[in-house]
């Protein structure tokens, strides 16, 4: 059903109603049968869309109180089932880093919790410590370490533990190498993340004040027991490294190198960005445009010039011409189509307050569909914690 | 932690330590919608203080429980959400598997 077709429904509704009441007056909203009460055609027209005027929108606010129409005998208490039958979610477009997908039925609160949580709760491993061993190339220290941790790492998150105050150990800890050098007479060189490679054993650098034992192995800046690709079979199959290899960190003159070791750990976007495991997660309200009366002719034609985005289609019907909503999803709510007299009475902007476009880029740890119920589960284990913490 | 008076349950301020908007909000919205509320909201006394105060006043019955089954509301919720997007997801992997065979 259109957009505008459900208009002309809910408007032929109020009439009747409006009818009604004039026929019979109270006896007749007396005999109205109670179960299922259903709320006024403008009251529920407000509840559940939010209006965008020439000036600013209206009815922007969802009504969540139980009671709040209980005057009216219509019980906006949540009910499970109510919500088990009406929520919908439809894949519009899955791609391997993308996913943009359409949740109905849900208010919000919830879908901006599930936002919050994707973007700062979901944890990723991030590079967070450096060692220097050299650097002669004009980035500084802080700075290339500080691009070192914003480079995405394709590795499962959930396959290791935060390290906390542990000792770096091969269960909270990711190890890179990275030893780049322009040799002197060559062109200048390109430090890609491709030069990072990864050191399933542990960090390479002895303890500088570790030389009481000689013979043994030297104590390093990790203490791994085991080699990391024994711990998972992912790990030997498809080896921890950067999600792309294109990044540039650093241009080498000639003469100048740069020998690192790079130390990934876990952590979550609150702390810091750099585990933020999306690029973006959004959503907006479906927008729905709806013509208030037949536009035709020359005033079609304006209307189908005036969008940017080309919402309006124009449609020949026996030689009249008549505007029409096409693509309504398209609509980015710039208000240009209710600009100038009379156009506001014209078209209505509204949008579905309880359908959400969302639209999640996962920055590659995880694919997207991943993310999305890892931060569903997050929301759970908070309302885990809460109720323990009350019992 | 949960600041009430011993006489009266009905009317409690729970003081929930490491939380924010995200899980105070939802549960503000899930509350709200519970027939027995008839006050609740939340507020974080200060931004650099990683807590909220959720407030809840109740027709009679025990703040506390209420909050709970608040709670579990929303777990129920959640895993229904959990639910209908794993089988969107996997349909839409099912009539397109492409994408699978580009990744490995
Ligand atoms: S608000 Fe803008 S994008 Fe939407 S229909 Fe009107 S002109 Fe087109």
């Amino acid at each position: 059903m259109s957009g505008k077709d459900k208009n002309l429904h809910n408007m032929s509704e109020s009439e009747s109603e409006q009818e009604g009441v004039d026929k019979e007056g109270i006896e007749w909203i007396m005999n109205l049968p109670d179960v299922p009460m259903k709320l006024p055609p403008h009251v529920e027209l407000q509840r559940t869309r939010v209006e965008c005027k020439a000036d600013a929108p209206i009815h922007t606010d969802t009504i969540q109180y139980s009671g709040a129409f209980a005057s009216m005998g219509f019980d906006n208490s949540l009910r499970l089932d109510n919500f088990r039958n009406n929520f919908k979610i439809e894949v519009i477009d899955l791609k391997e880093d993308d996913i943009e997908f359409d949740m109905i039925g849900i208010d919000p609160a919830l879908a901006n919790a599930f936002r919050r949580i994707l973007i700062s709760e979901v944890p990723t491993m991030a590079i967070e410590k450096v060692l220097f061993a050299n650097n002669t190339s004009i980035v500084q220290d802080e700075v290339l370490a500080h691009r070192l941790g914003l480079v995405p790492i394709r590795v499962d998150p959930r396959l290791f533990k935060y390290s906390d105050k542990d000792a770096p150990n091969e269960n909270n800890t990711i190890v890179f190498r990275l030893h780049a050098c322009c040799e002197r007479g060559k062109p200048r060189l390109t430090v890609t993340s491709k030069a990072l490679t990864w050191l399933p054993n542990g960090s390479e650098f002895p303890l500088v004040s570790d030389k009481s034992v000689s013979n043994s192995k030297p104590k390093t800046y990790t203490s791994f027991s085991c080699s990391q690709n024994t711990l998972s079979k992912e790990f030997s199959n498809n080896p921890i490294g950067p999600k792309d290899s294109d990044i540039i960190l650093a241009r080498l003159g000639p003469g100048q190198e740069i020998e690192l070791e790079a130390h990934a750990v876990k952590g979550m976007g609150k702390t810091h960005a750099k585990w933020s495991p999306v690029a973006t997660a959004w959503y907006r309200m479906l927008p729905e445009v709806v013509l208030m009366e037949e536009i035709e002719d020359e005033l079609a034609e304006e209307l189908e010039k005036k969008c940017p985005v080309n919402v309006f289609d124009i449609e020949d019907i026996a030689g009249k011409k008549r505007a029409t909503v096409a693509r309504p999803r398209d609509c980015t709510l710039c208000r240009e189509c209710i600009r100038g007299d009379a156009w506001e009475k014209r078209v209505a902007l509204r949008r579905v307050k309880d359908h959400f476009i969302f639209k999640i880029e996962s920055t590659g740890a995880l694919p997207p569909e991943v993310l999305f119920t890892e931060a569903v589960k997050i929301l759970e284990d908070k309302c885990e914690r809460l109720i323990a913490e009350l019992s | 932690m949960e600041h009430g008076s011993f006489t009266d349950e009905t009317k409690s301020t729970f003081s929930v330590a490491d939380e924010d908007h995200t899980l105070a909000n939802t549960l503000r919205y899930t509350l709200n919608q519970d027939p027995r509320v008839t006050f609740c909201g939340y507020s974080i006394p200060h931004p650099s203080d990683n807590r909220v105060n959720i407030r809840v006043q109740t027709t009679g019955d025990p703040a506390r429980e209420v909050l709970k089954d608040a709670c579990q509301n929303l777990m129920v919720v959640c895993q229904h959400v959990r639910n209908t997007f794993d089988k969107a997801v996997l349909d839409v992997k099912l009539t397109n598997p492409v994408r699978d065979i580009n990744i490995k």
